[in-house]
């Protein structure tokens, strides 16, 4: 039986209700226009209190497994914030390139992994397409040459990965002050083997992405999108800077809302709104309010918010995206990927300078913490966007408290705003059809959003999309793959 | 052509490391799809099993009602289920939440949190969320699970090594190198 309390909580005996990972909702008026569009995020974890007296070491080994795609993102964010709680400004340059090679490493193979696994097929067959075989399993049997590309384009990431934090999923290789590992010349060279083949092939990536963009632009102009703000790291002189840098906000139109904010301080510019009918909380700029301050981020707002890109490929690749809209921020939702495959580029451009750097072989691996802190900071620039780790931490070295901003949850009203603007604009009558479906899951791709932090579903969330009237009941309902039960 | 044998595949309360596991045979994929087809997985778009399933993967423990339900389902369609990683095996790190109340979780996430902006004071709450266990539960102690597959994740060798026996009918034979994790 159900023994609910609040907060709903059961006592094991399961019971049979919604269903599906991602969940969303519409809302109609009285005149039967979409008043709303909700997507739920069902997953709790209280990883913000089960950490609490935890030995602050163990923390960005143990973090990591908040998210098994993106693993090097949670790892580094929480060893930053621990170098600054052990009470190191500086990580010796071994230790600190090194990870700068495990985080590039990452971005590319989770870059790599997204389009090519879980957005080519909405690309090749088209948003239309039987979602039998609009998958990655299609891919592979009708275009084994990019299903390829793919597999040894993330291959190669996740060797770089294994390489300096000797595993390729939830790996230990930072430790607070540094690094356990530096890289050998063997492994190093056996990198250098397949650089330049990942270099050809990021390249046809953009050029593949951003053909894909306009020739399809007048469609996907409007597609989803809609103006916000933007948000994210940049380094000092405005360069991106996907490691470390400085918080920058940006209006639609490219406005400074705030410019390089040491991120110490984020609380004091962020806040995150709880809503009854999702785990996942709704981040905003707390000078504009949770109406008007809510922004986006990762590589779409990345490419807004920076000034430059320090590699010579993929900052041509910027200024071709930036013509698109005279300079001005872009705010298409579809741009997305063309920026996430820019991000590729410039990732495996600083793949090749990071492994002709001799330092990589150095053997100063970890700085020595001269006064303790018992708070701090670590952010990164992870692939989905702004990565938040905050933690306080005892004289017994225990974690007292701990704040954690993910990624995907910055995104969180961009994606209900895509997924609102997507009903809106292709919702006939009360009936979700498969059209209505497949439009809603593409918009929601666009963000990438990391379903393991949030719901957990890479991606490919088996949707329900549910349509309420005025009085709240539900009018239709649709789940992929099952007939619609009204 | 015989009819290939199914592989479902399940995430429940993980954090999709052992998927990715999985995807990290790296080309070995495209011999994985000429032994088998894939059936109910996140990494296609089938929601509902299609038929039969020679073999089920499981991540993650549950910590849900809907993890619980789905874990059932997987039972029914599938002659092998297989625990999948730490958290299908023994809760892994979500369980770390079964010493606290469950109310304190949700007191920090959702009350204390140092950029909580929550004036309605309300909790997500929505019947629209599937209920929340009291506590992360083992995947076996909700179902009988065939086999265990250690690692947090398993590596992709051990993955490997594990489901091409199982498909051929030989003996799994896990030598140490594949078992011992971290
Ligand atoms: S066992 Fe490890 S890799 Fe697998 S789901 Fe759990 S935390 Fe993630």
């Amino acid at each position: 039986m159900v023994k609910t309390t609040h907060p709903r909580k059961i006592i094991i005996e399961p019971v049979t209700r919604v269903e599906g990972h991602g969940k969303v909702t519409i809302l109609l008026d009285e005149h039967r226009k979409v008043q709303q569009a909700r997507l739920h995020i069902v997953e709790f974890r209280g990883f913000e209190r089960f950490i609490q007296g935890r030995p602050y070491w163990e923390v960005p080994v143990l973090v990591q497994r908040l998210c098994g795609i993106c693993p090097v993102s949670h790892h580094l964010a929480a060893a930053k914030a621990m170098d600054l709680i052990a009470g190191v400004d500086q990580l010796p340059p071994t230790a600190e390139k090194m990870r700068r090679l495990m985080h590039y490493g990452q971005m590319f193979q989770s870059h790599a992994l997204h389009f090519f696994h879980l957005v080519s097929p909405d690309l090749l067959f088209g948003f239309d397409a039987d979602p039998a075989i609009r998958n990655v399993i299609g891919v592979a049997r009708q275009f084994p040459h990019l299903a390829v590309q793919g597999v040894m384009m993330r291959k190669y990431g996740q060797e770089l990965i294994k390489a300096t934090a000797g595993k390729k999923i939830h790996g230990t290789g930072a430790i607070p002050g540094g690094i356990n590992k530096n890289l050998s010349i063997a492994e190093r060279d056996e990198f250098l083997k397949d650089l330049d083949q990942m270099l050809k092939w990021s390249r046809e990536s953009v050029a593949l992405a951003k053909e894909y963009t306009v020739t399809h632009l007048k469609e996907l102009v409007d597609f989803g999108s809609f103006e916000s703000n933007h948000f994210g790291l940049v380094r000092k002189d405005g360069a991106m800077d996907l490691y470390h840098g400085n918080l920058r906000a940006i209006t639609a139109d490219g406005q400074k809302i705030f410019d390089q904010v040491d991120y110490q301080t984020y609380a004091d510019y962020l806040a995150e709104e709880v809503k009854p009918w999702s785990y996942m909380k709704f981040p905003f700029i707390q000078s504009l309010g949770p109406d008007r301050g809510w922004y986006r981020v990762g590589p779409l707002a990345r490419i807004n918010t920076c000034d430059f890109i320090d590699t010579p490929e993929a900052e041509g690749a910027r200024q071709e995206l930036m013509a698109l809209t005279q300079g001005k921020p872009n705010n298409i939702t579809m741009a997305y990927h063309w920026a996430r495959m820019i991000e590729l580029l410039h990732s495996i451009e600083k793949i090749k300078d990071l492994l002709h750097d001799p330092d990589l072989q150095g053997v100063e691996l970890r700085a020595q913490g001269r006064t303790r802190r018992s708070h701090a900071v670590g952010m990164i620039e992870a692939p989905r966007g702004t990565l938040i780790h905050d933690y306080e931490v005892n004289e017994q070295d225990q974690v007292t408290r701990c704040n954690l901003i993910v990624s995907t949850t910055h995104n969180n009203t961009p994606m209900n705003r895509a997924v609102e603007k997507v009903a809106r604009d292709f919702l006939s009558g009360t009936e979700v059809t498969e059209g209505l479906l497949n439009r809603i899951e593409v918009a929601i791709r666009a963000y990438d959003p990391c379903l393991s932090c949030a719901t957990h579903a890479m991606g490919r969330m088996p949707l329900t999309v549910e349509i309420q009237d005025a009085q709240g009941i539900r009018v239709h309902r649709r789940t992929r793959g099952v007939d619609p039960d009204v | 052509m015989a009819a290939k044998p199914k592989v479902a595949t399940a995430s429940l309360a993980g954090c999709f490391g052992c998927h990715m596991s999985i995807l990290d045979i790296d080309e070995r994929i495209l011999d994985l799809i000429e032994l088998i087809d894939f059936d109910k997985s996140p990494i296609d778009d089938l929601k509902e099993f299609t038929g039969r399933c020679a073999i089920g993967l499981i991540e993650g423990g549950c910590c849900n009602e809907e993890n619980v339900r789905n874990l059932i389902e997987f039972r029914k369609h599938c002659d092998l289920l297989i625990s999948v990683g730490e958290c299908a095996i023994c809760g892994g790190i979500p369980a770390l939440r079964n010493t606290l109340p469950l109310q304190e979780c949700f007191d920090e996430a959702y009350k204390h949190g140092p950029t909580v902006y929550n004036p309605s004071g309300q909790y997500p709450n929505d019947p629209d969320l599937p209920l929340i266990l009291n506590k992360v539960y083992p995947c076996h102690e909700v179902v009988k699970i065939d086999y265990h597959l250690q690692g947090c994740p398993p590596s992709a060798d051990t993955i490997w090594a594990a489901l091409t026996a199982l498909l051929t009918g030989k003996p799994v034979q896990l030598p140490y190198e594949l078992i011992k994790y971290d």
